[in-house]
């Protein structure tokens, strides 16, 4: 669509400029005051310059969070990407079964995140949960809140659980969009299984998987609430994530100074993944319009 | 006759391998579908037991049925008050949400303006911001004004992702809406405003439905920021249930049923957003 030039339009922007500047823009200058400043308490404060920031960058703690953020990412996107394309492959094309499994599937996306919590919390208790109950009775020694691998499966599953219909949602809605005429094409042309899902489905599906792949790493990113509900971040600190560390900096211990240099340096990596994420939606929106 | 044969051959086998396919997507979406409802069954069948049975006995099934804990739930103050604060901020942060963004959406679906692409570029920051950095900077935000354990506290602090969220979505939908429509009301006298509700709301209503249910989702499912900037008056459910955990840490009936009714907002209306789950989560694009 050919859009007008309007410099009034601002008018109509102004309401979600000043809504969003008010709740972004001013928590942040906080932010960045912060991470400048030292104090030592009654509201006190002393220029400190860029110490934070060098406190932070050799931090052992911080490095060991942000390696533990991202293995917990590429195992959950390794997981969820291949799945969730599988399960999107095998859903039913239309009618009523189409409907029950798009409800179903899309039934654990919705669920309060500490409640998905709770309920792995449950899921995986050796007395009371389904879980740990029948991997008790196998003889395989699980317990989440002691061991450290126990710890990883139960939050990775979990992740798993909660995340993988997005994925297949995603995919799911860029499989419909491909004409029937190209499969009847590839009948013509007796085409395999798996060239029919490399040059016809996986291609169309690019845009979509695109966009999946990266909100799974985003908020993935950022996960906090389901484990700090299943496991605290424990045994020891073999699942405190990003989030994790930083609530425990800014709002346990109240370290502002730290906690703020730490904020500001994951808001820039956040805003580089937003940056990709935003030139591919764009790409995305040019091919549709270029059709 | 060779070709006839091998022709025939093929044909039988297609069909035979036509029949077991059919049946192996039924049987992963099944096997899937077991795993997804599995834990979501298992709080449901704990909710309905009484404490003495959950710790007592291993059963699939409740032996004896009781909802004594959705009674407790709902005559306890201090557990539907939860519930009552949670729907209270989540309605006010939709409303404010979908109303500051259906005419900046108008705006970016229609218009190039000085700076039009950084603010939305803008805007998409903020929905993928991790609300761990701004939980600190919200609480002296909102204690110094004096907004500390209010409703509209929380409201606010969720507009930062649900703000973005409504009007990237409702952007998805507009550009869908072709632009001839706008220059026809024009030309027949509409003022922008009589336009824009008259004419224009009632074609993208679905794309305003979903982003209200995404918007109100994104607020109920919220923990973090609605935890920090509470204490007692707007104190979530979310909230309320984790404090439970913590404290008595025995009451699992009541913490189940505590779930089981949170997950009820979402699945009554899902069937009505089916088909736009995956374009609400991914933006209004897809």
């Amino acid at each position: 669509m050919e859009k007008t030039v309007n410099h009034k339009a601002w008018f109509l922007v102004l309401p979600v400029l000043v809504l969003v500047a008010f709740s972004a823009v001013v928590p942040l200058m906080t932010v960045v005051n912060y991470s400048v400043q030292d104090t030592f308490g009654n509201n006190e404060f002393f220029w400190a310059g860029l110490e934070w920031f060098d406190e932070m960058l050799n931090s052992q703690r911080m490095w060991d969070a942000l390696g533990r953020q991202l293995a917990f990412s590429a195992i959950i996107l390794a997981i969820e990407v291949p799945l969730g394309i599988f399960v999107a492959l095998n859903m039913p094309k239309k009618g009523f079964w189409a409907s029950v499994c798009l409800v179903l599937m899309a039934l654990p996306l919705l669920i309060p995140w500490n409640v998905v919590g709770t309920i792995w919390q449950i899921f995986g208790r050796v007395d009371i949960g389904l879980l740990g109950y029948t991997l008790d009775k196998l003889g395989i020694p699980y317990n989440y809140t002691q061991d450290f691998f126990a710890a990883w499966a139960t939050v990775i599953i979990m992740d798993v659980w909660h995340w993988t219909s997005l994925v297949a949602l995603l995919a799911y809605a860029g499989l419909q969009s491909i004409p029937d005429a190209y499969y009847q094409a590839t009948k013509i042309d007796q085409a395999s299984r798996w060239a029919v899902f490399r040059f016809i489905e996986l291609p169309k599906m690019q845009g979509v998987l695109m966009i999946a792949i990266l909100l799974r790493f985003m908020d993935s990113f950022m996960i906090y609430t389901e484990p700090f509900v299943v496991t605290g971040g424990g045994p020891g600190n073999s699942t405190t994530f990003l989030s994790i560390d930083l609530v425990k900096m800014a709002l346990g211990q109240f370290d502002l100074g730290p906690a703020a240099a730490f904020s500001i340096m994951y808001f820039l990596v956040i805003l580089l993944i937003s940056w990709v994420f935003y030139t591919v939606m764009t790409n995305l929106d040019k091919r549709e319009t270029g059709r | 006759m060779s070709m006839a044969a091998s022709t025939s051959t093929s044909a039988s086998s297609g069909r035979a391998s036509a029949l077991p396919k059919v049946n192996g997507r039924a049987v992963v979406m099944t096997l899937y579908l077991v795993f997804l409802l599995l834990p979501i069954y298992w709080l449901v069948n704990m909710s309905l037991k009484t404490n003495a049975e959950i710790l007592s006995t291993f059963s699939l099934w409740p032996q004896e049925l009781t909802f004594r804990n959705y009674a407790t739930i709902l005559t306890d103050p201090s557990w539907y008050m939860g519930y009552v604060n949670s729907l209270i901020y989540v309605v006010i942060n939709t409303v404010i949400s979908i109303s500051v963004a259906l005419p900046a959406a108008y705006a970016f679906s229609r218009y190039t303006f000085l700076g039009d692409k950084h603010l939305f570029f803008w805007l998409l920051t903020n929905r993928m911001a991790p609300p761990a950095v701004f939980a600190l900077p919200f609480f002296q935000l909102y204690s110094s004004v004096g907004l500390f354990d209010t409703h509209i506290a929380v409201a606010l602090a969720h507009c930062l992702f649900n703000v973005p969220l409504a009007v990237w979505i409702l952007e998805g939908f507009m550009r869908g809406v072709p632009k001839e429509i706008d220059e026809t009301a024009y030309i027949d006298g509409y003022s922008f405003p009589r336009f824009f509700v008259k004419i224009f709301m009632p074609l993208i209503a679905s794309g305003i439905g979903v982003a209200a249910f995404f918007c109100f989702m994104f607020s109920w499912v919220e923990l973090l920021l609605s935890r920090t900037l509470t204490s007692v008056d707007a104190k979530p459910i979310a909230a309320t249930m984790t404090r439970t955990v913590s404290a008595s840490g025995l009451d699992w009936g009541v913490l189940a049923a505590a779930g089981v009714l949170t997950i009820v907002p979402g699945a009554l209306v899902i069937y009505f957003v089916r088909n736009y789950i995956a374009k609400g989560f991914a933006l209004g694009r897809v």
